[in-house]
Parts: structure tokens; sequence; C-alpha cells
């Protein structure tokens, strides 16, 4: 693998930088919740809401959302897997961030808005990010990024949040393919 | 693991791979059903067809409501109120269906193959919900998926299927099943309804007529009915000596393992295959499996959905 856009340490001082954002902005003690979109969304969430915890000073709820049933390309494509969902405490009238590791074309943050709105009326929903890769679709935008980067449509982002740190960073490769979210159908195979 | 299987006909063809692929994606569909909101988009703007020309109750309405729940529309079309009443034949009713942009049929028929047969020649998707004496696949399914949430695994366990044998599908399915995710499967019932040659389906299935023995090491017991509809000549004397040589009563049960899971397909036959206070009673799941019917089911109407129309499964 090449060598990483973050490495494991500076994926660290993101993530809190991060966390520092969205405490700064949501200082109302139990309004705040973390909802990581299924999968890579999921341990960058844990890990922020851990920050959070620590911030704030009391414990911020992270739950896990899978946006597959609320795709838009279902009709394309061989059924995705189906990972759990669970947001087990209320979202109604709280803040929601949503948390995912790449922001791409926006279409997963828009099937995620659907998704979420299923589990109750949030107050407010915002989207935090670990990179924003650009390439938009839809007019949707992060409210919390932790690096923007330029890609292009031929290279793969990949965050990895793991518990153990040595591993983790944040890697950018080149694939021969283009993504299938962004291939029109008659590309792909 | 990506499903690519345009039809559900049957689980011999499936592999364990894909079994507990559809099985995972249930589990899902579960947690759906315990939201307040128990409706996702997945299916929007397709159409189902519940084609049933043997009567069903349960299975229908699981069906339906596992399309609706996926917000897929649905037609219900039964043989009493139909045009193969008045002499026209599957083949052309299943045309007709796809006609009106049909996108998945369901279909429900007393000949075995019916559903291949349908498979064949049409571009909707086909699930079979049961057919002649042959396979029942969803009923499998959601068999192995209470097994697996109850006991956390199939992988040697000892499965009791007891009663009629030789004409349920339900029987033949859940070995298939079973077998192919590493349980050992026991037989039971009258020697005429649960031939030896059972024992060749595959190398974890066993036949015995004597019911203390079937029981007694069983962590599952999946008791089915008679099915009278199907038999062509009296297979044994009576229900009174059925219910008494291979009912399970109060008697049979209490030398049964503690926690083995009573299971039936229904509709149960109280006082025949099974005493009322075992159905109602604490190892019964009887009533979960309904439940699990309905997650099984949006998952299969889920999985062919997306399997591609170029790759007709064998």
């Amino acid at each position: 693998m090449n060598s990483p856009l973050l490495d494991a340490s500076a994926l660290r001082l993101t993530l809190t930088r991060m966390a520092q954002e969205i405490a700064t902005s949501n200082p109302e003690p139990g309004a705040l919740v973390l909802v990581g979109i299924q999968r890579g969304g999921v341990p960058v969430a844990r890990r922020l809401a851990s920050e959070l915890s620590r911030l704030l000073g009391h414990s911020v709820p992270c739950g896990s959302l899978d946006v597959t049933f609320y795709r838009d390309d279902l009709n394309q494509r061989a059924a995705p897997i189906v990972h759990p969902t669970e947001i087990p405490f209320d979202i109604q009238g709280k803040t929601v961030v949503l948390v995912d590791d790449v922001f791409f074309t926006g279409r997963t943050i828009r099937a995620a808005m659907d998704a979420l709105h299923e589990f109750g009326r949030p107050s407010r929903v915002q989207l935090a990010v670990v990179i924003d890769r650009g390439h938009r679709q839809l007019p949707i935008r992060p409210d919390v990024v932790g690096r923007e980067v330029t890609t292009s449509l031929q290279q793969s982002v990949l965050v990895r949040c793991t518990d153990r740190d040595e591993d983790d960073g944040v890697f950018v490769r080149e694939t021969s393919a283009m993504p299938a979210s962004v291939a029109p159908a008659a590309m792909r195979t | 693991m990506t499903w690519n299987r345009k039809h559900l006909l049957d689980l011999q063809s499936l592999s364990a791979d894909e079994i507990v692929h559809l099985l995972d994606t249930a589990r899902e569909f579960k947690a759906v059903g315990e939201r307040s909101i128990k409706k996702v988009p997945a299916l929007r703007g397709k159409t189902v067809v519940n084609l049933f020309v043997e009567p069903s109750t349960r299975t229908r309405i699981s069906f339906e409501l596992a399309a609706l729940r996926l917000s897929a529309d649905v037609i219900n079309f039964s043989a009493e109120a139909s045009s193969l009443k008045k002499g026209e034949t599957l083949k052309d009713t299943a045309r007709n269906l796809e006609a009106l942009n049909a996108d998945i049929i369901i279909l429900r028929h007393g000949a075995s193959g019916a559903p291949h047969f349908l498979a064949r020649f049409l571009g909707a998707h086909v699930l079979n919900a049961g057919d002649g004496a042959h396979e029942h696949p969803t009923q499998g399914l959601l068999d192995v998926f209470t097994i697996r949430e109850k006991k956390g695994r199939v992988e040697g366990l000892n499965v009791t299927i007891l009663g009629d044998i030789l004409y349920s599908r339900v029987a033949r399915s859940n070995i298939w099943a079973l077998t192919k995710l590493g349980a050992k499967v026991t037989l039971c019932g009258p020697p005429t309804l649960v031939p030896k040659t059972f024992e060749s389906f595959a190398p974890n299935v066993r036949v015995t007529w004597n019911v203390e023995e079937a029981l007694r090491d069983a962590d599952v017991i999946n008791l089915l009915r008679i099915q009278h509809e199907r038999q062509r000549a009296s297979m044994f004397p009576s229900t009174g000596e059925y219910a008494a040589l291979f009912g399970l009563n109060p008697a049979r049960m209490a030398r049964v393992k503690p926690d083995a899971l009573i299971m039936h397909p229904g509709p149960i036959n109280r006082g025949v295959e099974i005493a009322s206070s075992i159905a109602d009673g604490p190892q019964s799941v009887i009533l979960e499996q309904v439940t699990h019917g309905l997650a099984v089911r949006m998952a299969a109407l889920y999985l062919v959905n997306g399997g591609s129309s170029l790759q007709v499964a064998a």
C-alpha cells in the first residue's frame, strides 16, 4: 500500500479536532446524539462519541444506521449486504450528527436522511465526515470535515479506524474500475 | 457474498453460504419489524403477485405483508375465484400476470415443480410458496432461522421431524436446509409415512419409527400435521391411534430435553400431533416461527429482486 494520506497520529488529531468542532456547536447537554452510517461511519462515530463524552463531561449516545433499503440504485445491482441498524435511543427533538468515513456523491447521505426519519423527527441533522473527496452529485454538503482531498474517479479512499491504533490511517488507492456508485448503470457489468 | 439468483425455487440447489446469507439478511428485516415504522422502501414501485392455486392462509398473508413492508404493490390471486377455474392453463395465467408488468410471482401450487416450470419462460422473478410434496423453501428457511435465533447455531444439533414426512414439502425443505448447515436430522412417524428411502437425502439423515428414541436426544422437535388432503389411501388406522402412538403428549414431553425447542409449521391440530399444553408451553416457539416467517420472506423478496435477470439459477 502506498503512503497514507493521514497516518495514525494525523488521523487521531483529525478526529479530536472534529469532536471539538461538534462540541462547540452543541454545548447543550443531552441534546446531542451520533449515528454512524454502516459500515465505514460506525467506527468513526464510536471514536467521536467517546471523545465527545470526554470533552462534554457526559455520555453521548452513539448508534448505527444501515441505508441499504433506502438506496436509489437497488434496481440496478445485486442486493447489497445489509448490516445492523441500532439506534437504542430516542432521536425526537435531538441534534443528530450523521457520521461517515468518506463523503463522495452525497447519495448515501440522502438515503441516510430518509432512513433516519423513520426513527423520529430530530430538531437538527448535521453531517460529519473524515474525508470529503469531492464529486458531489446532490445538493448536500458536510458540516464538519476532517480533511478535504481532490481525487479522481479512478481512485478509492479508505479510512481505517480500528482499536489497534498503529494500523489506522487514511489511504488513497488507484483502482482500474470506476466506482459503481458513480458509473452510469449501463457501464456496470 | 453476493446473491445472484433470479428465483427462489427450492433449498436443494442452494449452497450453505447462500442459506446463511439469506438468514443474515432476514435478521436485519426482523429488526425492521420491531421498529415503530415497520416499512422500508426497498421494493418501491415493484408489483408482487401472490398466485395461490392451492389454498393457503398463513403463507399468503405472510408473503403479502412481507411485500407490503418492502413498499411493493401486491395483488392476491386465488384459484377459487379465477380463470383457472374456467380452464385457463397455469402458463397462460402467469403470462397474463406478466403482461400486467408483474415483477415477482409467488406461486403456491399442488403440483411438484410448478414454480420451476414458470421460471423457465417467465421474465419475472418466481418464488416458490409450496409446490405439492416437493418443497416449501421459505418455511424451511424460517425454521432454521428460528433454530439459529434460539440456539445460536444449527451445526451439530439433533433435529427430530415427527409426523407425516412422506407427503410433506416442509419436511423436505427442512432436511435440505438443516443438513447443509450441519445438523443431524431424525425423521420419525408411522412407517407408512416415513419411508426408509429418506435416508438417501443426505448422510446426516436417519429414519426411526421408535418415537421415544427419536425424542430422547432431540435439541429441536419439529412436528408436522397429517396431510390428509394429499394422502390417496389410508396411511394409518385412525387419528386417535396416531395421537396415542406418535402425538407429543405430556408423558412423552417429560422425557424430552428440558431445553428442546418445540416447533410446528401450522396449522396445528391440537390433541393429534401435539397436546394443547405443549403447543402453549414454555418450550414452544410456534408463534415466533410465524414472526420469523415474515422476516425470511422479506429477505427472500429483497434478494431475488436484486438477482440478475441474466443469471437464471440452475
